[in-house]
């Protein structure tokens, strides 16, 4: 079947942006992703962007912080060279992979680089994910003093047969230690958790969300399982060996999350994201509301003013890239105006209230109504004016949003 | 290979003692193509060099099924104890479905063939070809072919023949199509004992219309057997059903490439081309006579086809539908038997309700659109013609469960069928079991030989348009022959099933079933719908339903979860490539209701192929 997506624009080997991107950027924030490509093991239901090996066809993985500076360097050039006025960072983000196999240091010089190029805001979110297994107090304390201010741990589960599943290495024991020593070393902590493994029955989940809770984090994420194409798990699915995620037992375990998490005082703000306080991730917040981000390291996307652009994905062709002074973006897609309002629509109605009914087009806000019929959207926010799904409705989240757009 | 003939006697003034005509009744991969590209070979009307494989089969499709669905005529010289003859060869087509066309080619032989597989002797379509055969008074010389291979055994086969038709089994014919073994003796044998033919050379002329096929570049080319007088070119001719007049632009003889003559005579067989482009003017059965000289009595045996089988024909892709219309208006220029109307259904869109000979004609002009024009067909299930008597006493003639009348019914009357299935002893008790099944009442059993057995049953044509044909096959690992003729109507307890998504009616799954099996019917179908039919945003139920009587009901419970956990690392491209697919995939939902359902569904629960049910 053809794709009904253009074909992406080849990314120019400077990497400059078209004025077009200036447009509004004072209204939009401006975040840094900061890719760490390299895992100890790799999870057999990840799909993401990461390696193994300390070295990849040549590049070294305590090579990799100055690659990500020259990243950060460039970045600073290419904004400058759009026109815009000049933005501090508000939110800064190191995802994986796993970041904290770098040294401590290498993130902090990282982070510098950041705050040299486009200075930090005051208040700004710097958050790290972290696999529980290789941080300690130490390690947690260089991040504080460094300038971090948040720290997510991949937790996942609390049960031992569904982290064999999921091919987690971690003690489940070690997690109230993490987190212990991240909230010493004064850093907001996150929970990140994982449910509808093969094999994890309802009370399974139950006992995670407990455990999770009882640690008192910041903030949740639960994400539920997806089977990804090519991957370790799907083959393992394939063959027989391992049974394929249920949805119904998914939709049952999303319930209990959102019940426990809403008991203990959490609001999700996200379909998948539980906040206590207010205190939210305002970096995933900002995917979701169409700010602007530069995305560095190998295979990270980014999106400036309505381009939206990913990096080449191998460690080895980014380092070559970097070390020749030129852009790594492997392709890039200007959004026209249609695209970009169904982007909006797309992304912000997973946000409790991202989207108000005034921003419609009339077909959507007819189709407003049907949704509150359905059960699927709260009627009284709607009266207000802005969107915000039911809990029926995060579950269906998907299909409210093609409703919408019909 | 030289031609024995060295005088070579031309059509319009051979002398109908030095003519036979005959034709070759034969079983489906029984090898009558292959004999007859022999025969061509060894007489040398067609040379090694421009020989191919199965000369005669024109279509792509015949000659990939090994079937002949169009028949041909074929002139070849041949010469016995040193005096000439003309052997015209008439192909007749293979199937059930065709009988009145291989009636019309008997109609036009004095003697026939009977070829037979040495390794699987005959066949229950063989064996009805052959009572029409002799029905015709036609000389039947019994061959068994293919003793080539290592599975032939020809003693047990020339018994069987033997038994037969009389005759001893030592005077069965041995060949083999693919060596060429025994088919001069074959040549010598059609000479020596099929009966020259008789007409009245003074008289009108008269010829029969064996076949009419239409060329594209030449309209409509209609073959011939000459009764009575004679043709010759330019003259002016009258179809006697219709009394049109055409002028004939061409007359001759194929060999096997046409060639023109000066006419044909008594007895003859060659081609007219009038240039109607139109084979519904020139069709198989009339009787051709010379309109300055006309016949007054026209030869027996003529009469309209007949559609005996209904199915609606969808393109998968509705934009093709104009493209389906252009083609079946194509195919009917070459099919005067194919009928159809333009048809709407819910579930499938603009389509066509499609008359068919039998199955196998639904199945080869599915094939053709298909192939030759390139579509992407959906054929609902196959149905009969009914006559439906409501209680103010109107009858109506239906022929799509859509026609059928609500309201009191008193009487339903389907069409029933003589079916003769030929079967390996060991198998008589499937058989018997499927007929049953599939209420038929037993006439009769005979042996043929010693281990293999003709059943007669008669049964509703409805039972047997409805896979019968596969699960006979299926249930005798493919050794059941199966034959049926018409043989008038009977009243049966007969209603309509219908099916129910959330309360509205899917026009395609509807069908008329004999009461006892309704029950079955309504069962399979939601159940298989149930399986296709992705999850909706609320539950949907699927009900079977006569008139307002549920007699089945499944559902499809509520998808409770539709959303993607997370973007990775603000791929937020992938994420609307997903939308933008399940968009796209929307599109070509088809709406029942509120019911989004996937037309591969649909197809899918026509089909019975219910493992492939989409994942949203």
């Amino acid at each position: 079947m053809p794709s009904a997506l253009p074909i992406a624009d080849p990314a120019p080997l400077d990497g400059l942006l078209p004025p077009s991107v200036v447009e509004g950027a004072d209204s939009r924030n401006l975040g840094v992703y900061l890719h760490v490509p390299f895992c100890r093991v790799r999870c057999g239901y990840c799909d993401f962007n990461t390696y193994t090996a300390a070295e990849v066809r040549g590049v070294k993985q305590s090579d990799y912080a100055s690659e990500a500076v020259a990243e950060v360097v460039l970045a600073g050039s290419v904004l400058a060279a759009t026109g815009a006025p000049d933005r501090a960072a508000s939110t800064v983000f190191f995802g994986g992979g796993t970041p904290t196999l770098l040294p401590a240091d290498d993130l902090a010089r990282m982070l510098g680089a950041v705050r040299d190029t486009f200075g930090l805001q005051p208040g700004a979110e710097v958050t790290t994910e972290a696999n529980p297994d290789s941080v300690d107090a130490a390690y947690l304390e260089r991040l504080a003093e460094a300038g971090f201010t948040r720290v997510s741990f991949g937790m996942q589960s609390a049960v031992p047969h569904v982290l064999a599943t999921l091919e987690r290495t971690h003690d489940p024991e070690r997690i109230p230690h993490v987190v212990r020593w991240a909230r010493d070393a004064g850093l907001q902590v996150s929970l990140d958790l994982i449910y509808g493994t093969p094999g994890e029955s309802l009370d399974d989940w139950r006992a995670s969300l407990d455990q999770a809770l009882a640690q008192e984090p910041d903030h949740v994420s639960a994400y539920s399982l997806i089977v990804e194409p090519g991957t370790k798990m799907a083959r393992q699915i394939k063959r027989g060996e391992v049974a394929e995620p249920d949805e119904d037992l998914q939709a049952d375990m999303y319930e209990l999350a959102d019940s426990a998490l809403a008991g203990a005082g959490y609001e999700w703000y996200e379909v998948s994201n539980w906040a206590r306080d207010g205190r939210v991730s305002r970096h995933n917040l900002a995917y979701w509301q169409g700010h602007d981000w530069w995305g560095v390291g190998p295979g990270a996307h980014s999106h400036v003013g309505g381009v939206r652009w990913w990096n080449v994905k191998h460690p080895a062709a980014y380092a070559d890239r970097m070390h020749a002074g030129v852009s790594p973006a492997a392709g890039r897609e200007t959004l026209d105006a249609e695209t970009r309002e169904v982007e909006r629509v797309l992304l912000a109605t997973r946000v409790r209230g991202g989207l108000e009914i005034a921003s419609l087009p009339a077909a959507a806000r007819t189709a407003v109504a049907g949704l509150i019929a359905d059960g699927l959207v709260e009627p009284a926010a709607a009266l207000r004016g802005s969107i915000v799904l039911t809990l029926n409705g995060r579950l269906l989240a998907d299909a409210v949003v093609r409703r919408l757009l019909d | 290979m030289s031609p024995r003939a060295t005088t070579v006697l031309q059509p319009a003034s051979t002398d109908p003692s030095a003519i036979r005509n005959f034709c070759i009744i034969a079983h489906i991969d029984h090898g009558k193509s292959t004999l007859a590209d022999r025969m061509l070979q060894i007489t040398g009307v067609v040379d090694e060099r421009s020989m191919r494989a199965q000369y005669l089969d024109r279509m792509d499709i015949e000659r990939e099924r090994g079937i002949t669905i169009k028949s041909q005529a074929v002139r070849m010289p041949w010469s016995l104890d040193g005096s000439p003859v003309v052997l015209n060869m008439i192909d007749t087509p293979g199937h059930v479905d065709f009988t009145y066309e291989v009636s019309r080619s008997l109609a036009a032989c004095e003697g026939a063939i009977l070829l037979v597989d040495a390794a699987q002797g005959i066949e229950a379509q063989t064996l009805a070809n052959l009572y029409l055969a002799l029905d015709n008074d036609l000389t039947i010389i019994p061959v068994l072919n293919k003793i080539d291979l290592p599975a032939a055994d020809p003693e047990k086969y020339a018994k069987e023949l033997a038994s037969l038709i009389g005759g001893r089994p030592e005077d069965v014919l041995r060949v083999s199509g693919k060596t060429g073994e025994g088919v001069e003796q074959l040549l010598d044998r059609i000479t020596e004992l099929i009966p020259a033919p008789v007409g009245d050379a003074k008289a009108p002329a008269r010829a029969m219309i064996f076949d009419s096929v239409y060329d594209a570049y030449r309209g409509v080319v209609t073959y011939v057997r000459m009764i009575d007088g004679a043709f010759s070119p330019r003259e002016k001719v009258m179809m006697m059903s219709t009394k049109s007049t055409h002028e004939l632009l061409e007359i001759g003889v194929s060999s096997p490439e046409p060639v023109a003559s000066q006419g044909l005579g008594v007895g003859e067989v060659g081609y007219l081309i009038t240039g109607v482009k139109d084979v519904r003017l020139s069709k198989v059965g009339d009787t051709v006579t010379s309109s300055a000289k006309p016949a007054t009595v026209a030869l027996k045996g003529y009469s309209e086809p007949k559609p005996m089988v209904f199915s609606g024909l969808y393109p998968i892709d509705g934009s093709d539908y104009p493209v389906l219309r252009e083609a079946l208006d194509k195919l009917k220029l070459s099919d005067a038997a194919l009928v159809y109307e333009p048809e709407t259904s819910v579930a499938l869109g603009f389509g066509f309700r499609c008359g068919f000979l039998g199955l196998l004609h639904l199945e080869i002009i599915t094939e053709r659109l298909e192939r030759e024009f390139n579509l992407d067909l959906i054929a609902t299930a196959p149905s009969v013609i009914y006559e439906v008597t409501t209680e103010d006493k109107k009858r109506t003639t239906v022929t799509n469960p859509s026609e059928f009348p609500g309201g009191k019914i008193s009487s339903v009357s389907e069409p029933i069928v003589r079916a003769a299935i030929l079967t390996p002893k060991d198998y008589v008790g499937t058989v018997m079991e499927l007929c049953q099944g599939r209420r038929g009442s037993l006439i009769g059993m005979e042996y043929l030989g010693e281990d293999r057995v003709e059943i007669k049953y008669t049964m509703p044509l409805g039972e047997i348009v409805f896979d019968f044909f596969d699960q006979l096959k299926s249930r005798t690992q493919g050794y059941a022959s199966l034959d049926y003729e018409p043989v008038g109507e009977q009243e049966a307890d007969l209603v309509k099933v219908d099916i129910l998504l959330q309360g509205e009616q899917v026009d395609a799954f509807s069908a008329i079933v004999h009461r006892d099996k309704a029950y079955a019917y309504g069962t399979l179908m939601t159940e298989r719908l149930r399986k296709l039919i992705p999850r909706q945003q609320f539950e949907v139920p699927i009900q079977a339903a006569i008139g307002a009587r549920i007699i089945a009901r499944e559902s499809i419970r509520a998808m409770r979860k539709d959303v993607l956990a997370k973007c990775y690392g603000g791929d937020i491209t992938r994420k609307r490539k997903l939308l933008e697919k399940q968009k796209e995939g929307k599109k070509r939902m088809k709406m029942v209701g509120r019911v989004e359902v996937p037309q591969e569904a649909f197809i899918a629960a026509l089909s019975g192929d219910t493992e492939t049910k989409e994942k949203k």
